[in-house]
């Protein structure tokens, strides 16, 4: 236990001290001091976590106590962190896949001023620090306080280029969007310490306490606690917020907006699926919204021109086939597919940082075409990426969304042949992005082309790393009728219990997969030989020009709700406030001013009106003091009658 | 003993700095006497202090009782921390006369401390006049160029409020055993449920305008906007917490049937009012007007949780008390230095100060993050446990005030978004940045944002036996 407190706090700490020693240092340390020391503290971290993930597959989940962070005498909320199967998988995926983007940063950010630099790993050690107390907070609280966390981190990195406007909308954007999921999470928090006095999960998440809940509790707070989910983790119709957030350095979209901090919906459903699994009414409402918002994106990223809005758009889409699967009860599923598109997107993303920087900033694809042969390592793990995402055997993408369109065939065969069709839209887009990037000839600028380079090895490395992992990932949850053992479904029985069975025949899971792949692989064809020899025009046809402008969501959002919050916010400061209730108020004054010039006692100036109530005060005391009470049996007589 | 010294240090102090011509030297006295001050008041913390009692008025049968129980205290530590902060950080401002304007400053201090002291009520009548009379004085002096309308709305509202209360406290006298001002006495007051509704008017009145609760706020806006900064923080850090402190000493104990007859109707009024001013600080340019809406918002959501009568949100209540003035000194220090360096107000003019004076915008940023409650900082707990005893109370005034800290993030970033990014405007540009002093302040005041944002324990044992008194019968 106590080597369990100590390791605990190591993994959260090493993250947070390098923030405090980059955020306070960054007018003192040299570029090289910064970048060691910032990668340093999350490869600690990491090392730390593996630690912690063999003590749990040794001796079970641990429970460690700090503090209390509020108790008083209603409520008690302690300070504890929990490491078990599911927590400890998902500090190996963020603190790993962390390392290597900070690794990458280090080149990526190289062009930053000294200050600049440390600035921005600060605000990604701090990210770290956030993203793990989500994962490893034993109640909703704590949890809320990394969910919080993040957020904040994702803003300032957005933003983190402050000068540019644009910018700095996107992040305050971001942080508004989840600010409206936050007030749900609240909420549902609140209604769990109402119903059952706490917010711990080892109380809340037993059969015996939810079975104390009616079913109109559960389905509520799982309802809000999935309003949070939306906001954090971009889902219809709090998704807006994260295309724009590719305002951020390419490194940021990777580690936040793509592999971790997006995930924390499905790590938060996950981790309460005892509740979720308990209202059908949510569940559905997961799944639809799931495979909604994973079709609406798909439909955007087709016709997208610039490298990070695809992958963007993707990302929200991915993340919907995660909720689908979550809505269909695949806990499991979701989780694994949560893991292999950390791997592979965030493999996608450095692939497009290490583009864009040999592009010398340019992230329109129609003006690059042909960088195969410049950019040999990029390419290669770029196509691992793609087939990943893609869903081709045996990379890990298809292992785990194969999973998530069975188990959602098994709830209801619309619900498979939507994310078919969404599968095929990804393969689609996925390829288009890279037959126009790599593929094809060369169509930028002439000096562009001059200075086309491969990235440094602290780029590369990454690419190379990641691109393993996306081709093998799928290995630890080949399904048990390929003879596999399934190895994370095993692991995650303490959270989500026994694998469901879904009652489908082996032969039937073969059909589907074998029709779903060869779908895939016929999208993925048309790509490559449409977009070998042509990039997109501006779209021509309604429905082209309707998916490149993104449904005009932005557009409704901000006639619907922007702008009329606005007016009315105009007419209650220059109407009600100025006019009506301050217009009262000043009448009355003149009105005292009047009366108070007649009784004469004063010229003019404040320090009379102030001798006037004064004296009134005085005389109010005397009357009382002299007159033996009367003003008082004034008083009392008043309230007798 | 201590009790006593906490009073009569600030009135000496002010007794003092009025005989003091060289401003530097006045300056430095004022802030080493607050500043041991402080220390009296950090001394007080630990245990538990035996009441100062001493006859005072005996025709009237009122007594000099000074009475420090968490409440007090935390109120105290508030007050004793804001007054050397706000001196050290507008010590290089120029005012004239600046000695008497010291002295002012400082006989506030004494009359807050005696509000938060006071045993009796009529003594609490005395000091609540002392806190405001130097504050008209100081606002109708040195404030801007609307001062003297602004000054005369002021006063005229805050007048009245006492009058009011002074009322109050009368009637409640005539009907206590002895006619007494002792709060014992005033708590086992024999009124019908009648008079005390009529009592609870009188004095929520009073308490409804310092505060100020939506729609007796109007003066405090401009008297923020107009006010010399100085007194502007001591205003929004301390004073407006007498009207909370009100109620939580005299307004629960004395008249709980008035007090639960009335829940319903002020936690609506006051949510109403949270959303309201939420909506106009969006609108504001001004950025004295934007902390004064936001102000407006926070304290408004703090009379809500109060008035619902559970125990968490008064819990939250009580630590918010201090939480929420540590966080808007901040706001205020560096609104302040951006004021006294650029000339204006006025955000449009501002952007760029992350590239100009990154270290302030730093601060501007932690301060930021404290004012929309984020996790870690000290108002996150206080509001969440707020939030948590208005969901109790109604889930759907939860979810309504809720919706404010949706827009108290629209209406903070707007704020940093403003002066802090973009490119440095001329304004901006012409700034030095904030002094050493001024520095230091809003350093440790971010700090012990942080501290009681993740270990607020010692707030919650200081403030416990208020809220058993409160709430354990």
């Amino acid at each position: 236990m106590a080597f369990m407190k100590i390791l605990i706090a190591f993994i959260l700490l090493w993250p947070f001290v390098g923030f405090l020693f980059n955020g306070l240092g960054r007018n003192y340390w040299s570029k090289k001091v910064i970048a060691y020391k910032a990668t340093g503290y999350i490869v600690a971290s990491f090392i730390a976590s593996i630690f912690a993930f063999l003590h749990v597959q040794a001796h079970g989940a641990v429970t460690v106590h700090y503090f209390d962070f509020m108790n008083t005498a209603t409520l008690k909320i302690p300070f504890d962190f929990k490491v078990d199967a599911l927590s400890s998988l998902f500090l190996l995926v963020i603190t790993g896949v962390g390392s290597l983007i900070h690794l990458y940063s280090t080149a990526y950010m190289k062009d930053e001023a000294a200050p600049h630099y440390a600035r921005y790993f600060a605000y990604l050690n701090l990210f770290i620090f956030s993203m793990l107390i989500l994962v490893l907070g034993d109640n909703y609280v704590v949890m809320f306080i990394g969910w919080e966390g993040v957020g904040l981190c994702s803003y300032l990195l957005i933003g983190y280029w402050f000068t540019n406007g644009n910018y700095n909308y996107a992040a305050k954007k971001a942080f508004i969007m989840n600010r409206i999921g936050d007030l749900g999470f609240l909420l549902a928090i609140f209604w769990l310490i109402a119903k059952l006095g706490t917010v711990n999960y080892s109380e809340v998440l037993t059969y015996e306490r939810i079975s104390n809940l009616s079913s109109f509790d559960i389905t509520g707070i799982t309802l809000l606690l999935f309003v949070g989910a939306m906001g954090k983790s971009a889902q219809i119709p709090l998704f807006t917020w994260l295309p724009d957030a590719m305002a951020g350095p390419t490194p940021v979209s990777a580690l936040i907006h793509a592999a971790t901090m997006v995930t924390a919906g499905i790590y938060m459903i996950t981790r309460s699926n005892i509740l979720f699994s308990h209202s059908e009414i949510t569940q559905n409402v997961i799944a639809i919204i799931g495979i909604s918002t994973a079709l609406l994106a798909a439909t955007i990223a087709i016709k997208q021109n610039d490298i990070k809005k695809v992958l963007a758009y993707s990302t929200v889409s991915q993340l919907g086939y995660m909720f689908l699967g979550l809505g269909v009860g695949a806990y499991s599923g979701a989780v694994f597919h949560v893991i292999t598109h950390a791997f592979f997107k965030a493999l996608l993303f450095l692939g497009a940082g290490s583009v864009i920087h040999a592009m010398h900033h340019e992230q329109d694809i129609r003006k690059m075409g042909g960088l195969k042969s410049k950019l040999p390592i990029t390419h290669i793990t770029f196509l691992i990426g793609c087939i990943a995402i893609a869903g081709v055997p045996p990379f890990s993408g298809f292992f785990s969304k194969d999973e998530i369109l069975a188990a959602a065939f098994a709830k209801s065969p619309i619900y498979w042949v939507l994310g078919v069709l969404g599968a095929a839209m990804t393969a689609f887009y996925m390829f288009r992005l890279y037959a126009t990037t790599f593929l094809g000839k060369f169509r930028g600028s002439a000096d562009q082309e001059n200075h086309l380079h491969e990235s440094p090895a602290a780029m590369t490395l990454p690419l190379v790393l990641l691109a393993i992992a996306s081709a093998i990932a799928g290995a630890i949850g080949i399904p048990e009728m390929m003879g596999g053992h399934h190895w994370l479904a095993h692991q995650l029985i303490p959270i989500v219990g026994e694998p469901v069975e879904l009652g489908l025949t082996h032969s039937m899971e073969w059909i589907l997969m074998a029709v779903s792949v060869s779908i895939a692989l016929i999208a993925l064809i048309i790509a490559i030989s449409t977009y070998i020899k042509k990039t997109d025009e501006e779209p021509s046809t309604a429905i082209g020009k309707f998916f490149y402008n993104k449904w005009h969501i932005d557009e409704l959002y901000n006639e619907a709700i922007v702008l009329p919050l606005n007016r009315f916010a105009g007419f209650l400061k220059n109407v009600i406030e100025k006019q009506v209730i301050d217009g009262a108020v000043n009448g009355t004054g003149k009105l005292v001013q009047y009366s108070a010039r007649k009784v004469r006692l004063i010229q003019n100036g404040q320090v009379g009106y102030y001798i006037l109530f004064m004296v009134i005060g005085i005389i109010l005391l005397f009357v009382f003091w002299f007159n033996d009470l009367s003003i008082l049996r004034f008083f009392s007589n008043l309230n007798q009658h | 003993m201590i009790l006593v010294s906490l009073l009569f240090i600030p009135i000496l102090a002010a007794i003092l700095v009025l005989f003091i011509k060289n401003n530097k030297l006045a300056n430095w006295t004022a802030i080493l006497l607050s500043a041991f001050t402080l220390l009296l008041v950090l001394q007080t913390l630990a245990a538990p202090i035996a009441d100062f009692d001493i006859a005072w008025l005996p025709n009237l049968n009122s007594r000099f009782v000074l009475h420090a129980d968490g409440l007090a205290k935390i109120l105290l530590l508030l007050t004793a921390i804001s007054f050397p902060s706000i001196l050290i950080a507008t010590a290089k401002n120029e005012y004239k006369q600046k000695n008497v304007f010291l002295s002012l400053l400082l006989f506030t201090q004494a009359g807050l401390m005696g509000v938060f002291l006071a045993g009796d009520a009529l003594l609490f009548y005395f000091f609540w006049e002392l806190a405001l009379i130097p504050v008209y004085f100081l606002c109708s002096i040195w404030g801007g160029e609307k001062r003297i309308a602004i000054t005369f709305k002021f006063f005229i509202y805050t007048f009245l409020g006492s009058l009011f209360m002074l009322a109050g406290i009368l009637f409640v006298n005539a009907h206590t055993v002895g006619h007494s001002f002792s709060i014992q006495s005033f708590v086992h007051a024999n009124l019908t449920n009648a008079q005390q509704v009529t009592a609870f008017a009188l004095f929520f009145i009073a308490f409804a305008i310092k505060m100020p609760i939506f729609p007796l706020h109007t003066w405090q806006p401009d008297a923020y906007e107009q006010s010399p900064t100085a007194v502007t923080m001591v205003m929004s850090a301390v004073m407006v917490k007498m009207g909370l402190y009100g109620i939580l000493r005299w307004l629960m104990p004395l008249f709980p049937f008035a007090f639960m007859a009335h829940t319903h109707f002020v936690v609506a009024l006051s949510v109403m009012g949270v959303l309201y001013a939420s909506f106009i600080a969006i609108r504001q340019d001004d950025i004295k007007r934007l902390i004064a809406y936001s102000s407006i918002a926070h304290i408004g959501l703090m009379n809500a949780a109060l008035f619902t009568h559970t125990q968490v949100a008064t819990q939250g209540v009580l630590i918010q008390l201090f939480s929420h003035g540590i966080n808007v000194l901040g706001l205020w220090i560096v609104a302040d230095i951006i004021e006294q360096q650029t000339g204006t107000r006025s955000m449009q003019q501002m952007g760029g100060l992350a590239k100009k004076q990154p270290t302030l915008a730093i601060l501007l940023v932690g301060f930021a993050l404290a004012n929309i409650a984020l996790p870690l900082t000290n108002s996150f707990v206080g509001e969440f446990l707020m939030f948590n005893g208005l969901f109790l109370f109604n889930p759907w005034m939860a979810a309504l005030a809720g919706v404010s800290i949706v827009l108290a993030a629209i209406y903070t970033l707007n704020m940093v978004q403003k002066v802090a990014y973009g490119d440095i405007s001329e304004k901006i540009n012409t700034m030095q940045g904030p002094n050493k002093g001024a520095q230091a302040v809003l350093i440790v005041l971010l700090i012990l944002v942080f501290i009681t944002g993740v270990y607020a324990q010692p707030l919650f044992d200081l403030t416990a036996d208020t809220l058993k008194q409160l709430f354990v019968k």
